[in-house]
């Protein structure tokens, strides 16, 4: 017996909630939007400046004491976290870890050196045996050349693309596509700034991905719209996309949920380092997934797609002449 | 479906072992590394030790033996990246010229009068000369001394550009020179930073230039960064010089031609000397740690010829007389010369403990940093969360794999097991890539692999979608297969370049974990389309070569 996520064929009418999906999104966009200008976002030492430092004790060590310590330094603003971690039973992970955080001090492009020697020379003093981890700490000069080259990388991104999908389909899929990026990325950032997970390079790193991944998914739909455009010439678009998104139900759903499954191995089991890292991924794929059938879709029919087919059906159909491409 | 040439099922079957040949090492790690490290030992002609001996005949010589590279994230390290000041360099270079000017001005003196120096600050020298009619003549002269620069880019133009401001030269350097005393700068401190972290014994580090003025400095298996910055922060430059006298206060009026330190291990106390060293750093040849006649650390130092010719002559005229030992503008110590010191030898004594004195013999060997290093960024990882993430990075691989295969084979069946086992050779051409490219895997890398692990069926699913759709029009399973590869190829080439797009944009702007990352997922992009697109053809088409089935469920 076979698993079927979908039965085999499927005849949702997906350009009828078309409007209500552009209506929720259109709410979780300016909703996002709002969250952003109203929490922001927390960023980490990697776009802020300052010096983080995982440590770890054998005995379980009260929080209290390492602020006292910390505080008795007078090295400015600073937060101590404990780590508690699930998976940490079963991947053997360090117990009893705790996350300091320092604040930069304003106006100083190099790093603090003596700070976190300060604090390491005063923490080994109260916890003989503490062991540190991770000792980060970057300077405001590269830290404000990271968020630069991350913004970058985001548009660039986007913007090769939306190229991209041009040159192959036409500039109407070229919208579609981008406009469901544009939408993932927002409610991406919409959502770190509601939970306050801490946003650092890695999350920029995860943001392309989905770029890549909503993309991937987008294309795989417009693909076969491409297709079933020249296949049935006189079909109403509407009805064309609805096949279209039916048809590849199944592989969307398949594939959307074998990468959920990585990735929710990786969120569980992965360690601390790379959970806000696996959230952010979790969160697009599943983000992406919609975007693809209830935004890219409707917008590409609220378009319009140009269906000239005065030229010879193998001359390209739908596509430019860079549509067809044999291996 | 039959039309797969031979050759190509042979050379597919030669990729896929080759790629099993080269990620074999990665199974046995340890011991591949162990070997590596004694070959190195020995091509390098040290004599082995009997472990070393035994690792090297743990891994035979005709294996390959390139193994993954373990990013500090992995192993535990620490990453520092420094910016030098390059334009430290520019007043010494100005300083320098000036003997020349006013030798070359005094030559031409009936015309410019008297020559003096106004100040050297900003960049710029000035010189006033008395005779404002003979401007013409001493910039001519001046201009004579000039050297062109000799760069791909600077073709024509000359070292120093000279101005006239009133009666006043005004010498800067040029911005060709400036470029290439950039070069020179940050060539020179590489070679240096190279050198410490040589001298230190630390293994396999990566020092690289980053940009116009960065150093990126990556060391594995070292427990802090403070370890490494103790070593690499300092200038080290060296010098003897003749002290004047002792001031209470750093802010002393020295005299001309004079200068005030302060001392390293009297608080309070600073030393008038001559801005002149006696000997510099430059001089030395050796330095070593050793122990004073009172058997306290200290450091012993060999001059080349000409300073040991220098050092023998000021001690033999200044018997009775201290003279300072400076460091990086702080007085080390100022003992009192007892006796002549021929022979270019001598011992620096001070308050140090024999790891200080260890360092200091470090430092002094690999000579002096052009120009002062500031750290911009600073990440160590302990090597006890190292071989955790390795282990959580593991356990989410293996996990997700498993769910994965497993979910492959329910819901295609014997095609879900074609799909999985291209799948375990798509993880093995990864890490077979990675190893000879020699790209280092970070732990973003593992979330990539495990990101590729999800969307490396995808090409499959697409495909076997199709046939499904295929055969349900009732088409003949030969047939069908082979529809089903070719339509979905283009969905698959379109989806799978948006990603290396994005992997690409990734690479080349990323630093640290983005890069990392990167890496992986662009590999893996590679890589599954190969595998899901032409290994699993191949089996299909031997399975129904040899099955030769009438019906495919799929």
């Amino acid at each position: 017996m076979r698993l079927r996520l979908v039965p085999e064929e499927t005849h949702f009418d997906f350009m009828k909630f078309g409007p209500i999906g552009v209506a929720i999104s259109g709410f979780f966009i300016v909703a996002s939007i709002v969250v952003f200008f109203m929490m922001g976002l927390n960023f980490g030492i990697d776009f802020r400046g300052g010096s983080m430092i995982t440590a770890a004790t054998e005995e379980p060590a009260d929080l209290s004491t390492y602020r006292s310590t910390l505080e008795a330094l007078d090295i400015g603003d600073f937060t101590v976290t404990e780590i508690s971690d699930p998976a940490g039973e079963l991947t053997g992970a360090v117990p009893n870890q705790v996350t300091m955080r320092i604040e930069q001090a304003d106006g100083d492009e190099t790093i603090q050196q003596d700070v976190i020697a300060q604090v390491k020379g005063a923490l080994t003093e109260t916890f003989p045996g503490i062991v540190y981890l991770q000792t980060d700490s970057v300077g405001a000069k590269v830290s404000g050349e990271l968020v630069q080259a991350g913004v970058l990388a985001v548009l660039l991104a986007i913007g090769a693309v939306l190229v991209y999908i041009w040159l192959r389909f036409e500039w109407q899929f070229s919208v579609g596509a981008v406009a469901a990026l544009v939408h993932d990325v927002i409610l991406t950032i919409g959502v770190f700034s509601l939970t306050q997970i801490e946003f650092n390079l890695s999350i920029i790193a995860a943001i392309l991905t989905i770029v890549g991944y909503s993309l991937n998914d987008t294309v795989v739909v417009f693909d076969r719209v491409r297709e079933n455009l020249r296949r049935f010439k006189q079909t109403p678009l509407a009805e064309v996309l609805n096949l279209s998104i039916n048809e590849t139900l199944s592989r969307t759903l398949m594939t959307s949920l074998t990468t959920l499954i990585a990735l929710v191995a990786l969120y569980v089991l992965g360690g601390e380092v790379i959970r806000g890292f696996s959230f952010a991924m979790i969160w697009g794929i599943v983000v992406g997934t919609y975007s693809s059938i209830f935004i890219a879709s409707p917008i590409l029919l609220k378009l319009d797609v140009k269906r000239d087919w005065s030229k010879p059906e193998d001359g390209g159909g739908a596509g430019t002449q860079f549509a067809n491409i044999d291996a | 479906m039959a039309e797969i040439a031979t050759w190509k099922k042979i050379l597919i079957g030669l990729v896929c072992l080759g790629g099993i040949v080269l990620a074999a090492p990665n199974v046995f790690y340890a011991t591949v590394e162990k070997a590596n490290d004694a070959r190195t030992d020995a091509a390098n002609g040290a004599v082995l030790t009997p472990e070393e001996e035994q690792a090297l005949a743990g891994w035979p010589s005709w294996a390959p033996s390139q193994v993954v590279n373990l990013g500090l994230d992995l192993r535990g390290g620490a990453h520092l990246l420094v910016e030098v000041a390059v334009e430290d360099v520019y007043a010494d270079r100005l300083e320098g010229f000036w003997p020349e000017i006013r030798d070359g001005l005094r030559d031409v003196r009936d015309d410019v009068g008297t020559v003096r120096r106004v100040s050297l600050e900003n960049g710029e020298l000035r010189v006033r000369i008395g005779e404002e009619a003979g401007m013409p003549v001493a910039l001519e002269k001046v201009r004579s001394l000039t050297q062109p620069v000799i760069s791909l880019t600077g073709a024509g133009a000359r070292d120093f550009a000279v101005t006239v401001d009133g009666d006043q030269l005004v010498v800067t350097l040029s911005e060709a020179e400036k470029i290439a005393t950039d070069n020179r700068t940050m060539e020179q401190s590489l070679e240096i930073i190279r050198r410490r972290v040589d001298e230190s014994g630390t293994r396999e580090p990566t020092i690289q230039r980053q940009g116009e003025d960065r150093i990126l400095i990556q060391v594995p298996g070292i427990g802090s960064a403070e370890e490494l910055l103790a070593l690499l922060g300092t200038t080290a430059k060296l010098d003897f010089h003749h002290v004047v006298g002792r001031a209470a206060d750093g802010g002393a009026n020295p005299g001309t031609g004079n200068v005030v330190y302060p001392s390293v291990d009297e608080p309070g106390v600073f030393y008038i000397v001559e801005r002149r060293a006696v000997v510099s750093g430059e001089d030395l040849v050796d330095a070593q740690p050793a122990f004073d006649q009172n058997g306290r650390p200290a450091v012993s130092f060999r001059f080349n010829p000409s300073g040991g010719r220098a050092f023998g002559n000021y001690t033999a005229e200044n018997i009775g007389n201290p003279f300072a030992i400076v460091l990086d503008e702080e007085v080390i110590s100022a003992p009192v010369i007892q006796s002549h010191i021929p022979g270019g030898t001598g011992i620096i004594t001070g308050n140090f403990d024999v790891e200080e004195s260890t360092r200091l013999a470090i430092l002094l060997r690999a000579g002096a940093l052009p120009a002062e290093l500031s750290v911009l960024e600073q990440r160590t990882v302990g090597p006890e969360l190292g071989q955790d993430s390795i282990d959580a990075g593991r356990i989410a691989c293996m996990v997700a794999f498993a769910a994965v295969l497993i979910f492959m084979v329910l819901s295609y069946g014997l095609f879900g097991l074609f799909a999985n086992i291209a799948l375990i050779i798509n993880i093995t051409l990864i890490l077979a890539l990675l190893s000879v490219i020699g790209a280092t895997l970070t732990l973003p890398g593992i979330a990539g692999i495990v990101l590729t692990i999800g969307m490396a069926v995808d090409a499959n699913v697409l495909v076997f979608e199709r046939i499904r759709e295929e055969l349900r029009s009732a088409k003949r399973p030969g047939r069908a297969i082979e529809l089903g590869y070719e339509k979905a190829l283009s969905a698959i080439i379109d989806a799978n370049i948006t990603t290396l797009i994005a992997a690409v944009i990734l690479f080349s702007l990323g630093s640290g974990p983005v890069r990392g990352f990167s890496v992986t997922l662009g590999l893996g992009i590679i890589t599954s389309v190969f595998t899901a697109i032409y290994v699993t053809r191949v089996l299909i088409v031997l399975w129904l070569d040899t099955r030769k089935p009438k019906t495919v469920e799929i």
